[in-house]
C-alpha cells in the first residue's frame, strides 16, 4: 500500500535577529491511509512546528513532505487542523461557527450544508445550533470545533494537543468521544500531545520525538488486541501498561 | 417568579436608596448652582454684565428660538459635526485596515501618525482657513483633524491584537488575509470600534468649535467669538450650555448605539 504522506528528512530552524535555533532536524515517517499517528515528545521539542510544516503553514528547509505524492499547500490541500483551543467565534452561533471553513473556502453547496445538518445531529449538537459557544460545554465546543474540520471533508487531520484547554475529567471525555467520531469516519490523523496515555489510547502508531532539536527517537506500534478499539477500551486494556513504560523510558532516557 | 429571601430584599433596597441618593444629589448641586448664581447676580454680588444669569440666559434663547436664528447655529454646528465623524470612522477604519493589512507601511509611517496624533490640533486650524477657505467644508476638515490620527492608531493597535491564533484558524480553514479581516479581525474589533466613535464625536465637536472660532460666519463657535468680542457674554454662555447638551446627547446616543450593538452581534 502507497502511503498518504511522506515525510522525508525534514529540517527546519527558526530565524531571529538573535540567532538561530534548530527545531527539527532529519524527520522521516510515513503514515498509511486510514491511520492514526500520535506523536510524543519533551515540550517545546517542536511537535508543533512539525503540525505547520505538514499542512503547508511553514515550508521545511530541507527535505520534503508528500501527500499523495505531491508538496502540500494550505489554500488547496485537504488538511483538517485542530488547534489547542476550540478556537470558536463568540460573535457566531454554532451553526455558522462550523460553516466557517466551507465560508472561507467559497464552498457552500445544498450538500455540504445538508452534511452539515447531519452531523450536528449525529453528534448532539442540534439543538445548540442557534446557540453562542459559550453556552456550550467544553466538549461540546470541541465536537463543534471538529465538526467544522470535518464538513471540509480532509483527508488527513491534524490534531495539535486539541484537548489540553479541558480540566481532567472533560478531557477523558472528549478524547474518548473524538478518538470514536474519528475511528468511525476512518480518518488518517496526527495526534500531538505530552500526555502519553492519550497517544496509546488513541494511536495505531506513536513517534517518539527527542528534545530539541528534534529529531524521531522510536516508532512504536501500538497493538492492543481489541475488538472495538475505543480510547477508553484502550487504557483499560492488558498491554496499555507496557506500552506506557515503553514510551515513558524512550521520553527519559534522552533527555 | 421565584421567592426573594427577606436578606436579598433588604440588599436590594439597599441598592436602590443607594442609587436614589446619587441621583438626588446630582439634581440638587445642579440646582444649588443655578439659584446661588440667579441670587448673586440679582443682588449685585457679581457683575451680571460679565457673569449673566440663568434667567437671562433663559430669555436670550427664548428669544433667539423666536426669531429662529438659534437653529440655524445649533444645526450648522451638529451638521458639522456630524459629516466629520462619519469622515473620522470611515477613513480611521480605512487606514488602519490597510496599516493593518501591510506591516512594513505601518512601520514606515508609525512616526508620522505619532507626531500628527500628539500635534495640537488647534494649530493646524488657521493653516486650514487660509488654504480651504472660509467655509463649511474647512470646519469639517478641522473636526476630523481632531480626531482622525488617534483613532488610526487606536484601531490599528486594536486589530493588531485580535487573537493570532484564530487568525491561524482561518489559514488553516483554507482561507485568505482577506477572510482573516472579514471573519476575524473586523467582526472581534467591533467593540473597539465603537469606544472610538464614543471618543471621536466629542474630538469632532472640539474640532469644528475651533474651527467655527476662527473663519465661520455660523454655528455656536461663532457666536461664542462673536458674543465675546462684543461684550453679549449670555450669548457665549447661553452657546457653552447648548454645547453641553449637544455633547451629552451625542454621546449618549452613541452609548445607546453601542449597547445594542454589543447584545446583537
Amino acid at each position: 500500500m502507497k502511503p498518504l504522506l511522506e515525510v522525508r528528512d525534514v529540517s527546519l530552524s527558526y530565524h531571529t535577529l538573535s540567532g538561530e535555533t534548530a527545531a527539527l532536524s532529519r524527520i522521516s515517517f510515513d503514515l498509511m491511509p486510514g491511520e492514526f499517528l500520535a506523536v510524543v515528545g519533551p515540550s517545546g521539542c517542536g511537535k508543533s512546528t512539525l503540525l505547520n510544516l505538514i499542512c503547508g503553514l511553514l515550508t521545511p528547509e530541507e527535505g520534503s513532505i508528500l501527500m499523495d505524492g505531491k508538496p502540500v499547500q494550505t489554500q488547496t490541500s485537504r488538511i483538517g487542523y485542530m488547534l489547542q483551543k476550540d478556537h470558536l467565534l463568540e460573535w457566531r452561533s454554532i451553526y455558522k461557527n462550523v460553516l466557517l471553513g466551507l465560508e472561507v473556502r467559497r464552498e457552500i453547496t445544498p450538500e455540504k450544508t445538508a452534511l452539515i445538518d447531519e452531523m450536528l445531529r449525529t453528534y448532539g449538537l442540534d439543538k445548540f445550533r442557534n446557540a453562542r459557544p459559550s453556552q456550550l460545554s467544553g466538549g461540546m465546543r470541541q465536537r463543534a470545533a471538529l465538526i467544522r474540520t470535518l464538513v471540509l471533508k480532509p483527508d488527513l487531520l491534524l490534531l495539535d494537543e486539541p484537548f489540553s484547554a479541558l480540566d481532567y475529567q472533560t478531557r477523558l471525555n472528549v478524547s474518548d468521544d473524538i478518538g470514536t467520531i474519528l475511528r468511525k469516519e476512518g480518518k488518517p490523523a496526527i495526534l500531538v500531545t505530552h500526555d502519553i496515555s492519550e497517544a496509546i489510547s488513541m494511536a495505531d502508531r506513536v513517534i517518539v520525538l527527542s528534545s530539541r532539536p528534534a529529531t524521531v527517537r522510536s516508532l512504536i506500534t501500538i497493538d492492543l488486541d481489541l475488538p472495538d478499539r475505543t480510547p477508553m477500551a484502550s487504557r483499560n486494556a492488558p498491554g496499555y501498561k507496557r506500552y506506557f513504560n515503553l514510551i515513558w523510558k524512550e521520553l527519559n532516557e534522552h533527555v | 417568579m421565584y421567592e426573594i429571601s427577606p436578606a436579598q430584599k433588604q440588599y436590594l433596597k439597599k441598592h436602590r436608596r443607594d442609587k436614589q441618593f446619587v441621583s438626588a444629589m446630582r439634581v440638587l448641586i445642579f440646582a444649588a448652582f443655578l439659584f446661588l448664581w440667579e441670587i448673586s447676580a440679582r443682588a449685585g454680588w457679581i457683575d451680571s454684565f460679565i457673569f449673566s444669569s440663568p434667567c437671562q440666559i433663559g430669555k436670550t434663547f427664548l428669544e433667539m428660538c423666536m426669531d429662529q436664528s438659534l437653529f440655524s447655529h445649533i444645526g450648522i454646528t451638529l451638521i458639522e459635526t456630524l459629516v466629520s465623524f462619519l469622515f473620522t470612522v470611515v477613513l480611521g477604519v480605512g487606514a488602519a485596515v490597510l496599516l493593518w493589512i501591510s506591516s512594513r507601511l505601518s512601520r514606515i509611517l508609525e512616526p508620522y501618525l505619532v507626531v500628527l496624533n500628539s500635534l495640537p490640533k488647534s494649530a493646524l486650524a488657521p493653516l486650514l482657513i487660509v488654504w480651504l477657505g472660509a467655509n463649511v467644508r474647512t470646519i469639517i476638515v478641522a473636526g476630523m483633524s481632531v480626531a482622525i490620527f488617534g483613532s488610526i492608531i487606536n484601531l490599528y493597535t486594536g486589530f493588531m491584537e485580535a487573537d493570532p491564533e484564530k487568525r491561524k484558524l482561518i489559514t488553516t480553514l483554507g482561507g485568505t488575509k482577506k477572510d482573516e479581516l472579514l471573519k476575524i479581525v473586523l467582526p472581534s474589533s467591533v467593540p473597539l470600534i465603537l469606544s472610538t466613535m464614543k471618543v471621536n464625536i466629542g474630538l469632532c465637536l472640539v474640532g469644528v468649535i475651533i474651527g467655527e472660532f476662527i473663519g465661520a460666519r455660523r454655528g455656536l463657535g461663532y457666536l461664542i467669538i462673536y458674543g465675546s468680542q462684543t461684550f453679549k457674554l449670555t450669548w457665549v454662555l447661553m452657546s457653552i450650555v447648548i454645547l453641553c447638551i449637544i455633547a451629552m446627547a451625542l454621546y449618549g446616543i452613541l452609548s445607546l448605539l453601542e449597547k445594542y450593538c454589543l447584545k446583537h452581534i
